[in-house]
């Protein structure tokens, strides 16, 4: 029953792909907006924040429609990234990592924002003291005492982003080998007939990889925080 | 040298201080909530005061009329804390060398030797803040804040957190601090018998104002506690 075909592995391994490169591109822009929201009062600070929660109560279709409409070729923002970057998102495997990064954002950023507001700001103002600029302060003493948050938030952003269909099949469709992740293969062959066993597999995958990413969280948490508090 | 004439408003408690120090020793001595805490958090820059001046050695580090305040991180002062505050993810050796990277300075392994043998603190180098008491902690925040080689050292309390057994272990290095160490300090205590044996001047508050000024007599004019 565990034999995996090639056009699985292709679904799986891209969806390892673009989970991998949302994480990876949103963590530091989430660190930021979660370091502002920790630390900060400015005004649209409620609004800021309400924008970045918006992906996990608009229904994804929405998400994936709007995302579309800007990101698309013809949209505002996707005309100007493929423009001037020379990078296209509409139906192509980087719109995915898009996607996956806008859907899952909101849960990246929380566990970040709540250990930065952990952090003690006393120790900060020592730092201070001894000479380091705001700057240093935050990459010397504040973000490592956090560490333990980004990476419970990079794990959990990641799993969601391995598990993301909605946002991700509309904007991008569901095109095996570019934009076919395994939540989108998984569809598919739930509408074809026979392709039960083969859905079944790659259902067990997810599964896999979905436990796997939930106790390596809890481990580097746990490692990190024994690491940082002096023991 | 130090001047200060600050005034700053904390909720309802007005604090308005004014005094200037030439001795190695200034002691801020007055009871809790007379705003001795405040006062020494403005010397530092992490407080800002509402008016006035504050001036270390001819370089101006506040001044409300000309907008005028240099961060924390540009005064080189350095700050013993009662709570110690070292960091908590790095061991001692890196705490006490935080200062010095962080001010880009040489490294001076003599003189990181001349202070971890005048604190004693040179066996607990590769520990971390969370295996020691609170004696060495103190120590080490001591050593931490003297090796980023700081113009004035300010001392808030650094005994309050500790109990009478450990004051005493303590104490003898602050004597040892002043008189070896060549940095003009501001000790924060309420404490009459540590601010006899330390310091070399006295400044008096009470609610927010300088009440006293002088040698180590004025508190002979106090209560005692």
């Amino acid at each position: 029953m565990l034999d995996i075909t090639p056009t699985e592995w292709t679904a799986i391994l891209l969806s390892l792909r673009v989970a991998a490169v949302a994480t990876l591109v949103a963590t530091p822009l989430g660190v930021a907006l979660a370091w502002l929201l920790a630390r900060r009062q400015f005004w649209g600070k409620s609004l800021l924040d309400a924008a970045i929660h918006l992906p996990l109560v608009l229904p994804p279709v929405v998400t994936g429609y709007l995302l579309l409409l800007s990101f698309g070729r013809r949209g505002l923002v996707g005309a100007f990234f493929a423009d001037h970057l020379g990078v296209v998102f509409a139906f192509r495997w980087t719109g995915a990592a898009l996607a996956c990064g806008v859907m899952s954002f909101p849960l990246l950023v929380r566990p970040i924002r709540l250990s930065i507001e952990a952090v003690d700001q006393r120790l900060e103002q020592a730092a201070e003291t001894l000479g380091a600029a705001p700057w240093w302060v935050f990459l010397t003493v504040t973000l490592p005492l956090s560490l333990p948050g980004v990476l419970a938030g990079m794990v959990l952003g990641f799993a969601k982003a391995i598990g993301e269909f909605g946002a991700t099949i509309t904007f991008v469709s569901n095109i095996p080998g570019e934009t076919q992740t395994i939540s989108s293969a998984i569809y598919s062959l739930i509408q074809t007939p026979d392709g039960d066993v083969a859905a079944l597999r790659l259902v067990v995958v997810s599964v896999v990889m979905a436990v796997a990413a939930l106790i390596g969280a809890e481990w580097f948490a746990r490692r990190a925080t024994q690491r940082l508090h002096g023991n | 040298m130090l001047r200060v004439e600050v005034t700053k408003q904390l909720g309802e408690f007005a604090l308005e201080a004014a005094f200037e120090s030439e001795g190695r020793v200034t002691g801020l001595f007055g009871a809790s909530g007379s705003g001795k805490t405040s006062l020494v958090n403005m010397i530092a820059g992490l407080v800002r005061p509402d008016h006035g001046t504050i001036v270390l050695d001819g370089e101006t580090l506040d001044d409300t009329k000309r907008g005028l305040h240099v961060p924390t991180y540009r005064r080189r002062i350095g700050y013993v804390f009662q709570d110690a505050r070292l960091f908590p993810h790095l061991d001692v050796l890196h705490n006490l060398d935080y200062g010095r990277r962080m001010n880009r300075l040489e490294e001076d392994t003599a003189q990181r030797k001349r202070v971890t043998d005048l604190l004693d603190i040179g066996h607990l180098l590769d520990r971390r803040p969370g295996k020691l008491s609170g004696g060495e902690r103190q120590r080490v925040a001591l050593g931490r804040a003297l090796l980023a080689k700081p113009r004035l050292l300010l001392l808030d309390e650094p005994l309050g957190a500790l109990d009478e057994g450990r004051r005493a272990e303590i104490l003898p290095y602050l004597v040892r601090l002043r008189d070896e160490a060549r940095i003009p300090m501001v000790y924060v205590s309420h404490d009459a018998a540590e601010m006899r044996q330390l310091a070399t001047q006295i400044v008096l508050l009470r609610q927010g104002r300088v009440t006293s000024f002088g040698g180590v007599k004025v508190l002979s004019s106090m209560p005692t506690q």
